[in-house]
Parts: structure tokens; sequence; C-alpha cells
């Protein structure tokens, strides 16, 4: 089983890559357009997946930002990407993995409630982002968003690094998550 | 929010916001923020409810009443609190609401000659339908249609039924004030223009607000758990579900059909602690019907929509229609209680 590690490739030069993993395969293809088409000054690459583990025939650049996509609609989604977490290494879980709760806004159609996700990202100790994909500002604005945390990530924000991030986005939430 | 209908409140949070703007005095408001303050709990626990045991208050249920309540489609819709309604104006109520659907029937059409009216309307109370000793009594209205004949006495036919009630309110009961009487649901049968009508009258006297109640797929799931539970001597219908498919161009419908008695031995397996339903609980149950499916036809249910539960205690449907059939009035309040 291979696992994925978050150092074991050089970097490119001036080169971010993000691995979006979920089984909507619609949702993943807009949003890396939308991502695509934000002004940035690395070089981006944005690779699609429907689950974990990656093969490993495919020669690819290392991954700097994961995120996984959980459409709250589907509890396949949330099902596979449970799966999908076991084929990570652990290291990758300081700063450089984000979920995405999609569907959070028709709430007739939602199968999963809010606090499922909410407790996953809790465990994973990762931040946990809304977004309805489906509208198309709202899509374009979290592309921005995960633009932004894909150049700390790969390190070309100076003076930010992923970790640093991940605890300030921790501090801004209830200091009553820490005692759980 | 542009492209789809705004989104669905559950009655408990829509009160809340609407509440917002009628509260002049410290304490009421000091009481909203606090109860604000307990619904968002930071800590992610998943839903867990409590199989109510509702034997104190089964005494009060006429089951002449209740009869009415049975074997008929009910279309939901989440109300907010009524303005100072008050019980014991029931005949007075009956007297305008017949004046005024009279009144709405008559709008464009020639001027017709005949004083008497040929629909009557009935408020009723209906005892003993609630939750807690706390929560407000429920209370019926009935259209009925007159006979034109003065010698025959007898009830004309029921046309249309509506009732309000509240049930395990107690979060709610909190933030309202004084005047408010709170009711949040209202559940309707019958032709959808009486059902305007009606709604109109309500909300210009009691200057509350209708909002078309919609069961989403993960309340549906819990439904179809807390029903399956209910420890039944025959059944009278097979447990269906109904799943819908988005896909283009027609969108595909899946149903799958369960014996009863199979059903009740999962969740007898599946369910450990007594007295109460807890979430992983729900979804061992449908996971198990899920991986079933997904053996035979290879088709992940688990990545659909869930849009009609169908068992012989009641059935529901995502659109916000329920049907209860079931005469012990004991799991009544079960069904109440899921939303």
């Amino acid at each position: 089983m291979s696992v994925l590690r978050p150092l074991d490739r050089l970097p490119g030069l001036n080169t971010a890559t993000i691995l979006l993993v979920g089984t909507e395969d619609a949702l993943l293809q807009q949003l890396a357009d939308s991502m695509l088409k934000e002004d940035c000054t690395s070089e981006l690459k944005v690779h699609l997946a429907r689950s974990l583990p990656l093969p490993c025939s495919v020669n690819r650049p290392r991954i700097d930002l994961i995120v996984f996509v959980v459409n709250l609609h589907s509890k396949h989604s949330l099902q596979s990407v449970e799966e999908s977490l076991c084929h990570l290494d652990a290291a990758f879980f300081l700063g450089k993995v984000a979920f995405l709760a999609t569907g959070a806004g028709r709430d007739s159609h939602c199968s999963i409630h809010r606090n499922t996700v909410v407790k996953l990202a809790h465990t994973y100790r990762s931040p946990l982002l809304f977004c309805d994909l489906e509208i198309e500002d709202f899509r374009a604005a979290m592309a921005q968003r995960l633009v932004r945390l894909l150049q700390i990530c790969a390190g070309h924000v100076p003076g930010v690094s992923a970790l640093n991030l991940l605890s300030l986005l921790r501090g801004s939430e209830n200091p009553s998550l820490e005692d759980l | 929010m542009d492209s789809y209908d705004a989104p669905e409140l559950t009655p408990r949070q829509d009160a809340s916001s609407r509440l917002k703007d009628f509260f002049i005095g410290a304490t009421p408001l000091q009481k909203r923020l606090e109860s604000v303050r307990k619904q968002t709990s930071f800590i992610p626990t998943p839903p867990r409810r409590k199989i109510p045991q509702g034997s104190q208050l089964q005494e009060d249920v006429d089951p002449q009443k209740f009869a009415v309540l049975l074997h008929k489609q009910w279309t939901l819709y989440s109300l907010t609190p009524l303005y100072k309604f008050s019980y014991t104006d029931f005949k007075e109520y009956s007297k305008l609401l017949t004046a005024f659907i009279a009144a709405e029937k008559k709008k464009g059409l020639a001027v017709e000659v005949g004083d008497d009216f040929n629909i009557k309307v009935i408020f009723s109370t209906l005892m003993g339908v609630k939750g807690t000793e706390r929560d407000p009594e429920a209370f019926l209205v009935q259209i009925l249609s007159k006979s034109q004949l003065p010698s025959e006495h007898k009830e004309g036919k029921v046309l249309w039924t509506g009732w309000f009630c509240c049930v395990f309110g107690d979060s709610l009961l909190e933030t309202v004030s004084e005047d408010f009487t709170c009711l949040p649901l209202f559940l309707a049968n019958g032709a959808e223009t009486n059902t305007a009508i009606i709604g109109t009258w309500f909300q210009k006297t009691f200057d509350c607000y209708f909002r078309p109640l919609a069961i989403s797929s993960f309340n549906l799931s819990w439904m179809a758990a807390m029903w399956t539970a209910c420890k039944m001597d025959h059944y009278m219908a097979t447990t269906e579900f109904l799943w819908s498919v988005p896909c283009s161009p027609h969108s595909l419908d899946i149903s799958y059909a369960i014996h009863p008695e199979d059903a009740k031995a999962l969740w007898d397996n599946v369910h450990k602690t007594p007295g109460e339903v807890t979430q992983e609980e729900v979804d061992l149950f449908m996971d198990c019907l899920y991986s079933h499916f997904h053996r035979h036809f290879k088709i992940h249910l688990s990545a659909t929509r869930l849009v009609r539960v169908s068992t012989s205690v009641a059935s529901a449907h995502t659109d916000g229609k329920i049907k209860v059939s079931l005469k012990k009035s004991s799991y009544f309040f079960l069904f109440l209680h899921s939303f």
C-alpha cells in the first residue's frame, strides 16, 4: 500500500501543486478550473483524484496541499474520504490537509449532519471550509482562498508556514475545542 | 443564494431569528441570548434522540378526535408564534374565518342572492397532543359543508382539515414572551386553495408566517429508524424506501421494499442502548441496507438522495407530506418528536 508522504520529492521551481480528492467529479473539475483562472505569482498545478491511494506509476510533482471535498448530500462521498485518509502519512496533517464541505445550502437534500463533518475535521486537526461549489460566485471566492492557502503550504509566502497557518486558524475557534 | 430556493430552516431556528425584532425589554433579550449561546455549542456531537415514553399523556387523548388525524396525507408547514391567540375565543374565530372564506370565494363572481354561507368552520382543541406539560395545546380547524336543506341536522362533509401543534418545544418556549403562543407545526389536508385562504387569515389576524417545511434526507433516515423500532403485533404494510438519483435528462427513482419483520430484526441487532437512539445506530441501519443493495446491484445508494420512507407506522416524503397509519397513540408522539 503506497502511502503519500509530504516531503518525499524535491519541490519544483516556483511550482505549487494541490490535490483535490472527492467523488463528485463535476464539482472538482469546476473548482480546478476556477483555481487556474486566478492570478498567481507561482505556477499552479491541480491534480484531481476520486480516492487515495494514487497509482504509483505516474510521475507526479511534490504535493503541497490536499483538499478533501465532502458533499453533504451524499454519504458515499464521506465514506470515500474516510477510507482515503488512511493512505496519508501523518506528517501531512501538519497544515497540508484541509476539508471542504459542499452542499450545506440545500438543507432538504442533506443526508449528513453538519456535526459529522465538523467532528471529522476536528479528529484530524485540520481546517474545515464550507462552500457551495455549485454557485459560481462562492466557488470563485473559495478558489481564491485555496490558491492563497496553497501558496503558503508551498512556502511561497515569506514569513508564514503551513504549520504557522494551522495554529492561527485553530486559535480563532472557540478555545473549548482544545479540551476535547 | 440566487440559483435555488432559500434554505429551509427548522422551526426552532426560524422562530428565534424572527423573534429578534420583538424584544424591547432587557430580560427577554437576555433569555434569548442565553438560548442562542446554548444552541451553538462548539463541541461537535452527533445527534442523539430519546424515544419518548408518552404514556402519561396517552390517557388525555380523545380517541374519536384522534381518528381524524390518522390515515390522511398531511402537508407540513412551519409557523412562527401567534400573537394574542386565545383558546377561549374559538367561537369568535369560527365566525370571522367563515365570513373571510365566504368573502374570498365570492371575490370576482357576480353577487349571489342568499345570506347563508354553505360552509362552516369549527375550531376545537386536541387535548393531549403534546410532548411535555409545558407545550401549548394543539388545536384543530375544520371546514365543513353545511347541508342546504334545513330539515337535515347532521354534520356536513369535511372539506378541509388543519391542525396546529407543538411537541417537545422546550427550547422555543424559553424565548417566547407572554403574548405569543408557540405552535410551530401546522399540518393541512384538503384543497390547496383552502389552505392558502386559511393561511392568509391566520397571517393577518395573528401576525405569523407560514413556510412549507421540507424534510431532509437526514431526518428521513432518522424517521425510518425510529418507526422501524416500534414494536408491532402485526404489520400491515411493507417497509419501503424511495431514492432519487440525479442524472440527466430525467432523474431515476429507485424503490426498495423490505419485509417489515426483517427490518425490525435488523434494527434489533443494531440497537444497543435501550430507550435512546444514537446517530451511529441510524447510520449502521442505513449502511446495512446500502451494502446489501450494493452487493446485488452494484449501485451506491449512499450517493443518491432518500426521498420517501414508508412503514406500517407512518410514511413521509421529502416535500413535507406525511401520513400516520397507526392507531396506538403512544407511537404518534414518536413521529412528531422526529422533527
